[in-house]
């Protein structure tokens, strides 16, 4: 592929990201920090995010699993991962997240297991994105371009 | 840090400061790791520089070994290890930095109301990041404009004009954002002039104003020149001036007054009732009553004075010389012990008891304190509101004590603020409870004797001081003589004998200082199960009285609470720090008193004394006691006061509610002597009805 195309296909990409919510202007922000003397920056963030995130993510789950679920832990825990994914720009997590806590709130175990699906899903996905955009971006690089700087024109 | 090393390292710094808020330095603190990264990115890009941390406790642990460090921090607020409101708090409190709050909206006013200069919602933005060294320069004009001017006030006072003024100067000269390095470096220099100043030095320089410790010997200066000036005219000024100490600032001393006189005037409520207690007990002996720490300590640390408990005259008390002792400044600062048995632990006892109470800091009552104990004993009425207030298990029950308050607690408050009030317990808020346990200072106060109510050395101390105190609260001074086991000995006779002597040493016209000479030391104390410990925390306020009561309070409450002199050991020990300061026993007979419980516990010490042959006694008090607010926790106290209702025989019990007149009729060997004082003293207190001390003596516990 070509480099020029190549380019093309990661800001289409990127764009299609905030378009469609799983990014917004926080990661931009993100990528904006990124320099010649922080160069990978983004993804080193990210992939502390996706750590974190994970390792919540199971938290939940065990706690949800428990006989007598602790709903504050669980609170605490949803409450993190939705400051992590706000501070990384996961928009569509930290939605899931909002709506995870108010299940945490009203005690209800379903909904709870309802909303850590949810959760899980949008984390999945906007992994899955992010990878890609790495990937797009490792290739560009690779062949010799430089990833251009993020332009939000909407 | 010499000088030369903070100069060299501010040299390099100092290309960073110039260009502030660059080189800021932050302290980012955040349990989740993204977070975190992502802060200290940004932080960078603001050119700051940034520690961070994931743990509140290790944020914490940095900021405090070097104050200097940072200039701001952030912090989370959702945080495993620590809350971080009160990471933000006592960052604020203790290092004066500006705290800037991270998280969601929710918590937005918490955060502010817990202190935070500012908040920052997640996630945060660069831009927002960027501003956030204004904070920094906001406190630092502030507090360099306060620090000036106090500054300026102390070294003005302390003579240290030089590097007042020239800071002063500098500091006024110099608004922006220099001033702090300035200011830096001018306390560098002055730091190495005046090492006293260094404090404030710092503070002012770094804008960081570090809390002032009341420490037991501050906090007594302090006393000393409020007591010297008057509580009225006592001015922040001019007690900064008495208390010359290096480094207090004018507004140290006046927040610290402010407290003083809203401990006082709590006191004084329960000490008022006490008083007439007090008066019973003859609290004339305010010698006795030098409820060691009464002075209002107990609050500020209490039992500053508690310990004091005459231990001095404690220590060599001996049953009937106990209360002459205790007329020696020993330290019997029988708070109204009048009134109030005042368990006098064994100075020692006490001392231990009441350093055990823990709370209190005893200022330990220099043994020989005693004269000036009881001196302090504001109006036994004091110590009675004290314990009445307190209502702490003040053996004040035992008293028949006019008021019953008993435990006139009242060392030396010269306010009459019966400081006993510390152990507001222990001004036996019912005028009988000047139940003096005096408990043999010296000797293994525990020995039981207490127990045995021997060394219910009570209240003689308190005779005298509740005599003074015209609340009279029947300061039992429950003279453990311990060492004699006092069981049975100091029961019976002593507690009568002994109580009054208090009176005599408690002639402190003030309030008779309950010099719970809870000597229980001996661990017989354990008998009346008053847990003397706590008393003898007690007694140590004695001495000042002021702060004593206080912790007699506890003491007392303890102690009566505990009634069951667990462990004369407890006592014992707390004895040993116990100087014997009636005061100690007093402010533990004071708690003890005051509290009803303490009336319970000295009656059940009495019946355990079995010595104390106040059976009748015992059984009212134990009531009393009981009913009293025997929750003192000190145990020891209550074993003191135990001892002191225990008195060795009703009559000593009585006596003591004779207001330490009458306690005399014990045979208490030392505490005969004493308790004999006292109750004479008190007889016109009827401190402690023969009789009547049984069911008053209660009533102190009732009272309580």
């Amino acid at each position: 592929m070509e480099l020029g195309q190549m380019q093309g296909r990661l800001a289409e990409f990127t764009k299609s990201l905030y378009m469609e919510g799983i990014l917004d202007a926080q990661f931009l922000q993100l990528q904006q920090l990124q320099d010649e003397s922080n160069p990978d920056f983004v993804v080193e963030v990210v992939s502390l995010f996706f750590e974190d995130s994970e390792k919540l993510l199971n938290d939940i789950a065990r706690a949800l699993d428990q006989q007598s679920v602790d709903f504050k832990r669980v609170d605490a825990h949803v409450h993190q991962l939705k400051g992590s994914s706000a501070s990384v720009g996961a928009q569509r997590v930290k939605n899931a997240c909002v709506a995870f806590r108010n299940c945490c709130e009203e005690q209800n175990v379903e909904g709870c297991l309802r909303c850590l699906q949810q959760v899980k899903q949008e984390h999945y996905l906007v992994k899955n994105k992010l990878e890609t955009l790495f990937r797009l971006e490792q290739q560009i690089v690779a062949a010799g371009g430089s990833v251009p700087m993020a332009e939000m024109t909407f | 840090m010499t000088v030369e090393d903070q100069k060299g390292g501010l040299a390099g710094e100092d290309v960073v400061r110039d260009c502030f808020p660059l080189g800021m330095r932050v302290l980012a603190v955040d349990d989740d790791p993204f977070c975190l990264k992502l802060l200290d990115t940004l932080l960078r890009k603001c050119q700051y520089r940034v520690t961070t941390t994931n743990q509140a406790v290790m944020a914490l642990k940095m900021l405090r070994e070097n104050k200097d460090k940072f200039d701001l921090v952030i912090s989370d607020v959702n945080m495993p290890d620590m809350d971080g409101f009160k990471l933000l708090e006592l960052v604020g409190l203790e290092m004066d930095l500006p705290v800037i709050s991270h998280s969601d909206t929710q918590l937005v006013m918490k955060g502010v109301t817990h202190g935070a200069c500012d908040y920052l919602l997640k996630p945060v933005r660069i831009e927002e990041l960027k501003n956030i060294w204004q904070h920094v320069i906001r406190r630092k004009k502030f507090d360099s404009k306060d620090q000036k001017k106090s500054l300026n006030e102390d070294r003005a006072l302390h003579g240290t004009g030089d590097s007042g003024q020239g800071f002063a100067s500098t500091g006024n000269a110099d608004q922006d954002d220099r001033l702090s390095r300035k200011r830096k470096e001018q306390n560098e220099d002055e730091e190495e002039e005046d090492e006293e100043n260094e404090h404030e030095d710092d503070d002012a320089s770094n804008q960081k104003k570090p809390r002032v410790v009341w420490s037991v010997e501050l906090h007594r200066k302090f006393v000393a020149a409020v007591n010297q000036l008057g509580l009225e005219k006592a001015v922040p000024k001019k007690i900064l001036d008495l208390m010359n100490v290096e480094g207090l600032t004018r507004e140290n001393v006046a927040s610290h007054l402010q407290k003083y006189r809203l401990y006082l005037k709590r006191i004084s409520s329960v000490a008022a009732q006490q008083a007439s207690m007090v008066a019973a007990l003859g609290g004339k002996d305010s010698s006795y009553l030098r409820m060691g720490s009464l002075d209002g300590f107990g609050e500020f640390r209490s039992l500053a004075g508690s310990g004091r408990l005459p231990s001095s005259a404690l220590s060599s008390y001996t049953p009937g010389g106990m209360f002459g002792r205790l007329n020696s400044p020993a330290g019997l600062t029988l708070h109204g012990i009048t009134s109030s048995g005042l368990v006098q632990p064994t100075g020692q006892n006490l001392s231990s008891s009441i350093n055990t109470l823990g709370k209190f800091q005893p200022a330990l009552l220099p043994s020989n304190q005693s004269a000036s104990l009881f001196q302090r004993i504001p109006t036994s009425l004091e110590l009675n509101q004290l314990q009445q207030n307190k209502c702490t298990t003040w053996i004040g029950d035992f008293n028949p004590i006019k008021d019953s308050r008993g435990f006139t607690v009242t060392t030396s408050f010269s306010d009459s603020r019966v400081n006993v009030g510390n152990s507001p317990s222990l001004l036996p808020s019912h005028s009988s409870n000047s139940l003096v346990l005096r408990g043999n200072p010296h000797q293994a106060h525990n020995g039981g004797a207490f127990g045995s109510q021997s060394s219910l050395g009570v209240a003689s101390l308190t005779a005298d001081a509740f005599e003074n105190c015209s609340g009279g609260p029947s300061n039992f001074l429950v003279h453990n003589q311990s060492n004699e086991s006092w069981q049975g000995t100091v029961q019976s006779s002593r507690f009568s004998s002994n109580a009054l002597p208090l009176n005599e040493p408690f002639n402190h016209d003030q309030l008779p200082s309950n010099n719970l000479s809870i000597s229980s030391t001996s661990p017989h104390i354990g008998n009346s199960s008053i847990d003397f410990p706590s008393t003898s925390a007690v007694l140590a306020p004695l001495e000042d009285s002021r702060g004593d009561i206080q912790c007699h309070e506890g003491m007392i409450g303890s102690v009566i609470h505990n009634m069951n002199y667990p462990s004369n050991q407890n006592w014992e020990e707390q004895k040993q720090d116990y100087n014997h300061n009636l005061n100690h026993t007093v402010s533990a007979l004071n708690s003890l008193v005051p509290a009803n419980g303490i009336v319970n516990p000295l009656s059940q010490s009495l019946d355990q004394n079995t010595a104390i042959s106040s059976k009748s006694f015992d059984e009212s008090l134990i009531p009393q006691l009981h009913g009293g607010a025997l929750s003192l926790d000190q145990n020891s106290e209550v074993e003191r006061y135990a001892l002191g209702t225990k008195m060795p025989n009703e009559d000593y019990l009585f006596e003591q509610t004779r207001s330490l007149d009458g306690i005399t009729q014990n045979s208490f060997g030392s505490l005969d002597d004493i308790m004999n004082t006292l109750m004479k003293r008190e007889q016109n207190q009827t401190m402690l009805c023969d009789g009547e001390f049984a069911s008053d003596a209660y009533s102190l516990g009732s009272c309580i």
